[in-house]
């Protein structure tokens, strides 16, 4: 379980995130939703550790996050996949992916075989380098690579941007399969909250960087006022 | 075949390859610096000698020529890491200004040193092979054993480094941590380690590029370093930084463009070689010979 308490992040001048506390349970989609510059994506890289909080905790388990280097929070087996996706152009797919295995002690010829048989698309270019890869293609790459070193905690930014709409279904699918088969916790960042709400168990909404709603999912898709006001879905 | 083989041309030819793998080795060496820091290290040719000379005080005490090498390239290593670890670490994310004056003021710093304990004079070590010319049928072939060695030396390590980095995990952390060290990172790759390797690495190379100046038959001065510095970086330049391979024919261009204006023209003007070389290079392609990459921040 991640336990994020009263965390706050300043940009200089800007607060970022603004006493944010919220649980995302073992074994769940918690979904983060809110609009541009909600502080979704600046939540994630505090969790990895790429942005260092004024102040508040996370807490992997019974681990405080806060203070590690990023590598060591990637080894504690917090699988991030960042905005933009993060594939390594210049590598191949196939070096992609050791990469991911290298710090996780995983056997990589079975990692390896493993996502090449749940993205098969990868396994056809496994050779190529990363740069001839389409969007829906190189996201697949980023997951799989999050994944080959056997997460506990799968961080997801915005996977769904840039991707065509069955693309996005498809994918949202795999991640809600892979959390209940893989004992997963998993954040989803996601604009398109609609598609997220679908398949996360809870979610929280963030507005300028304060937490304005957190609770089952169902429940914070069936909340017009929300939607309407933060969340951009036009109420039907 | 004897004749061609003593020819004019063909004594140039193997000259300027003699030449010229010392320039690759020296841009290898800044190629691997620039790819993991994106730090021009202008004390590279420095520190490479400081390391042969600590090498041969060694030699003097009656090991051997290989044990040399080796101590070379080890203190070259210790170093690079030491370097990186101490003046370039603090500087990262820093104007790019930093590091390079404080690796200038650095390179004085190491030459002070070695003349202050080694006095102002070449030294030299003792090569291990022939420097006299082979012969075939009473022709001269303008190849000695030495040059042989130091050519087939080079190569070996040019070869190795290259394995290193397409075949090895060590490799493939090293090219990660230097084309996206924020991705590699979230991988949990120890990317400060990495750099900290990658100038290990480098310096190793470059102190390899100096134990075979100094086993030639002139030595090496503590400042001797500098012009093949300048050769090296004019290299790495025209070969466009980002690739080794590039550094490496570049480095033999500029080898073989020296010996031959050397020999045709004058000795006087055959420092220009390299410039020559980058002039037209960057007239024809500024981004490098081997670059990949457009256009890059200057």
């Amino acid at each position: 379980m991640i336990k994020v308490d009263d965390l706050s992040v300043n940009y200089g001048a800007v607060r970022a995130l603004r006493e944010v506390s919220f649980d995302a349970p073992t074994g769940q989609i918690t979904a983060v939703l809110g609009a541009n510059g909600a502080g979704k994506t600046t939540l994630l890289r505090t969790i990895s550790g790429l942005v260092k909080p004024r102040n508040g905790d996370v807490h992997l388990d019974e681990t405080n996050l806060i203070g590690m280097a990023t590598e060591n929070i990637a080894r504690l087996g917090v699988g991030h996949v960042p905005e933009g996706r993060g594939v390594i152009e210049e590598l191949t797919v196939e070096e992609n992916l050791r990469l991911g295995a290298l710090s996780a002690k995983v056997n990589l010829a079975e990692g390896l075989s493993e996502q090449y048989e749940r993205f098969p698309v990868l396994g056809e270019r496994r050779r190529r380098h990363c740069s001839t890869l389409s969007g829906g293609e190189r996201q697949m790459l980023a997951m799989a690579r999050a994944l080959i070193a056997r997460p506990r905690v799968l961080l997801l930014d915005e996977p769904s941007l840039g991707l065509a709409p069955q693309v996005t279904a498809q994918l949202m699918r795999t991640i809600r399969e892979l959390c209940e088969n893989e004992d997963l916790t998993v954040l989803l960042v996601e604009q398109n909250a609609k598609s997220a709400l679908r398949i996360a168990h809870r979610a929280v909404v963030l507005h300028l960087g304060s937490v304005v709603a957190n609770g089952d999912a169902q429940s914070v898709a069936a909340d017009d006022d929300l939607r309407r006001y933060y969340l951009g879905v036009v109420v039907s | 075949m004897t004749a061609f083989l003593s020819s004019s041309f063909m004594h140039n030819i193997f000259g300027g390859l003699a030449t010229g793998v010392i320039y690759s080795l020296v841009a290898l060496s800044l190629v691997i610096i620039w790819q993991s820091t994106h730090v021009l290290n202008f004390a590279q040719g420095a520190m490479a000698m400081l390391a042969t000379y600590i090498g041969m005080t060694e030699i003097d005490r009656g090991i051997g020529y290989w044990w040399c090498v080796i101590i070379s390239v080890v203190v070259g290593m210790a170093l690079g890491g030491l370097t990186e670890r101490v003046l370039i670490r603090p500087l990262y994310g820093k104007p790019e200004i930093n590091p390079i004056v404080v690796m200038v003021g650095f390179l004085g710093v190491l030459e002070a040193l070695a003349a202050a304990i080694w006095t102002s004079t070449t030294r030299n070590i003792t090569e291990p092979f022939s420097q006299i010319y082979y012969q075939d049928h009473g022709h001269l072939v303008f190849l000695s054993a030495f040059i042989v060695f130091q050519i087939l030396l080079a190569i070996g390590i040019m070869l190795l480094v290259a394995a290193l980095f397409r075949f090895t995990k060590l490799g493939l952390q090293l090219r990660a941590s230097a084309l996206a060290p924020e991705v590699s990172r979230l991988l949990g790759i120890r990317v400060g380690r990495m750099l900290t390797i990658g100038w290990m690495l480098s310096a190793g190379v470059g102190a390899v590029a100096a134990v075979i100046v100094a086993s030639g038959n002139f030595g090496l001065f503590p400042t001797d370093m500098d012009g093949i510095f300048v050769a090296g970086f004019i290299a790495a330049a025209v070969g466009g930084l980002e690739s080794p391979i590039g550094a490496v024919a570049g480095g033999l261009l500029i080898g073989l463009a020296e010996q031959f204006i050397l020999a045709y023209w004058s000795p006087n003007v055959a420092p220009l070689g390299g410039i020559i070389i980058l002039v037209l290079a960057l007239m024809i392609r500024p981004q490098g010979l081997f670059s990949k990459s457009v256009s890059r921040r200057v």
